[in-house]
């Protein structure tokens, strides 16, 4: 589902550098869950990037559903993504709209009907338990609810792909497992999980795939 | 089909919202292209009253000919088989010195003056009316005439409004030079309040554009806000010129009452008035076009 061939990625800023990623190459089945380590600087969020796109790679390929996401023209990139669920480092929220806005986002970029649109924002707000606070704003959330309303907005188009970038970084202990649990969750029913994280001991009980980077290169 | 409804629509209410999320800085986009607008349009205003003035007034195309004051009966009587045999000729009336004199006299202040006169000062007269009304055929028609013997003098009646035609047509040809600048003017004012929201909505931008959001997507406000922007200004306008035409209704009306013109000043007519509101939509929706290709590539 996911193949990585012999990918590198080097950023326009560092020509004479170390590469992002160095000739990396993988390939991940569908339902599977990956856990992608490393140090901070090792090349995880790059890794994550190229599937979604957001980056390109320098040279090889990314497959991603046999497409190569590396060459696709730029128009053809939005509905690539509309079937990514994208959980970003820094959450990427949108301040000025309430809580339940935020998960209809992407489903008013994908064209559903408000009436339809809002059910199934309910529905994922209430699979993350934040149900009662949709009319909230954002700011009056604490951390883990925010990135639990991350969650929420990237699972809402019930993508098959589930992207996410250091998800309990900055949580408390307790927190930190109550989000990695709803990853688990749609591990269970069958969505491929790609997991960027420094600390990997709340997906301990769940059998992973692990991808192990330093200095950009698989281990 | 659907879909594409409610993607306008949802862009329409985002944009409303967007307009009113900051009030005071569009009530004073409102204003600025408001005004802007309301010169083109109260010119506009101006210039088709003027010309329904001018229309009015303007007299039937007829050429009046004189005779030598001291010119006997007789010459007058030998251009009437002149005239027959003249084409362009449709008809003529003749006017008597006497018959003139009679009628000048009865004239308000003027009677005294042509009694205390030694003899008639005025010369017999004819007035034409030529087939063909056109200012060329009428000019050649004149021309014709006093190459005649015994013309003293042949004058176009229409002459004036010519003048005035002329006159009208360079305020026309003003007109559109200004209304040209002042609609570059509120493209100026779309492309550069649409910058400003590309500028603020950057993050929305970016987030929507990582949830799979097309270009057309992220566009369809912009160009909402813009058109909905130039709609109101040009509200704004239409009104700042109604209050100019009711303003000036009742001054202008006492001139007119003294020029015995029957004549009130009529405001932007509903052709006029859907002219303004269709091209403010249009310059703004063309001034966030213009933005957009400027400014959202930098995001």
């Amino acid at each position: 589902m996911i193949k990585f061939d012999h990918t590198t990625k080097r950023y326009p800023g560092s020509p004479g550098g170390s590469p992002a990623l160095a000739d990396v190459s993988f390939e991940v089945n569908p339902g599977e869950l990956v856990l992608v380590k490393g140090h901070s600087g090792a090349g995880k969020s790059t890794l994550l990037k190229l599937i979604a796109a957001i980056e390109r790679p320098t040279s090889g390929a990314v497959l991603v559903n046999g497409q190569n996401v590396g060459a696709l023209k730029a128009n053809a990139i939005p509905y690539l993504r509309r079937n990514l669920g994208l959980v970003f480092q820094d959450q990427k929220l949108l301040f000025d709209r309430s809580v339940l806005e935020n998960v209809l986002l992407p489903l008013s970029i994908a064209g559903f009907a408000p009436r339809e649109a809002t059910r199934r924002a309910r529905a994922a707000l209430d699979k993350v338990g934040l149900l009662e606070r949709e009319k909230a704003m954002p700011v009056a959330l604490s951390g883990g609810e925010q990135q639990r309303l991350s969650i929420a907005r990237a699972v809402v188009n019930r993508p098959n792909l589930l992207l996410v970038d250091e998800p309990t970084a900055h949580l408390d202990a307790e927190t930190a497992r109550q989000v990695a649990d709803i990853f688990l969750d749609f591990h269970r029913v069958g969505v491929t999980v790609f997991i960027a994280t420094y600390d990997d001991t709340n997906f301990a009980t769940a059998p992973s795939r692990k991808l192990t980077l330093s200095q950009g290169r698989l281990q | 089909m659907n879909v594409w409804l409610s993607h306008h629509f949802t862009a329409l209410s985002l944009a409303l919202r967007r307009l009113t999320s900051a009030p005071v800085n569009t009530l004073l986009s409102l204003l600025a292209m408001g005004i802007a607008l309301a010169l083109p349009a109260g010119g506009q205003m101006l210039f088709a009253n003027a010309q329904q003035l001018a229309n009015r007034s303007a007299p039937a195309a007829r050429i009046s000919l004189y005779l030598p004051v001291e010119a006997e009966r007789k010459a007058a009587t030998d251009l009437e088989t002149k005239f027959k045999a003249m084409p362009g000729v449709k008809s003529w009336q003749f006017m008597s010195k006497e018959d003139t004199l009679a009628r000048m006299k009865k004239a308000e202040g003027l009677g005294d003056v042509i009694d205390a006169l030694p003899k008639n000062p005025f010369p017999d007269a004819y007035v034409l009316t030529p087939k063909d009304e056109s200012p060329e055929a009428v000019e050649a028609l004149a021309a014709q005439l006093r190459k005649l013997p015994r013309v003293e003098h042949v004058q176009l009646d229409s002459a004036w409004v010519r003048r005035l035609d002329a006159l009208l047509r360079l305020g026309r040809s003003s007109l559109f030079i200004l209304a040209g600048l002042l609609g570059v003017g509120l493209i100026a004012i779309t492309f550069n309040t649409i910058r400003l929201q590309v500028l603020t909505l950057r993050a929305e931008i970016e987030v929507s554009r990582l949830l799979g959001a097309t270009d057309a997507f992220i566009r369809r406000p912009f160009y909402w806000f813009g058109a909905l922007q130039g709609l109101g200004g040009g509200i704004v306008a239409w009104f700042i010129v109604a209050l100019a035409t009711l303003g000036l209704a009742k001054p202008i009306g006492e001139i007119a009452q003294l020029y015995s013109l029957g004549f009130a000043l009529q405001p932007l007519s509903l052709g006029n008035s859907l002219i303004l509101l269709g091209a403010a939509t249009v310059l703004g929706w063309g001034g966030a076009a213009l933005s957009l290709v400027q400014h959202l590539k930098e995001t």
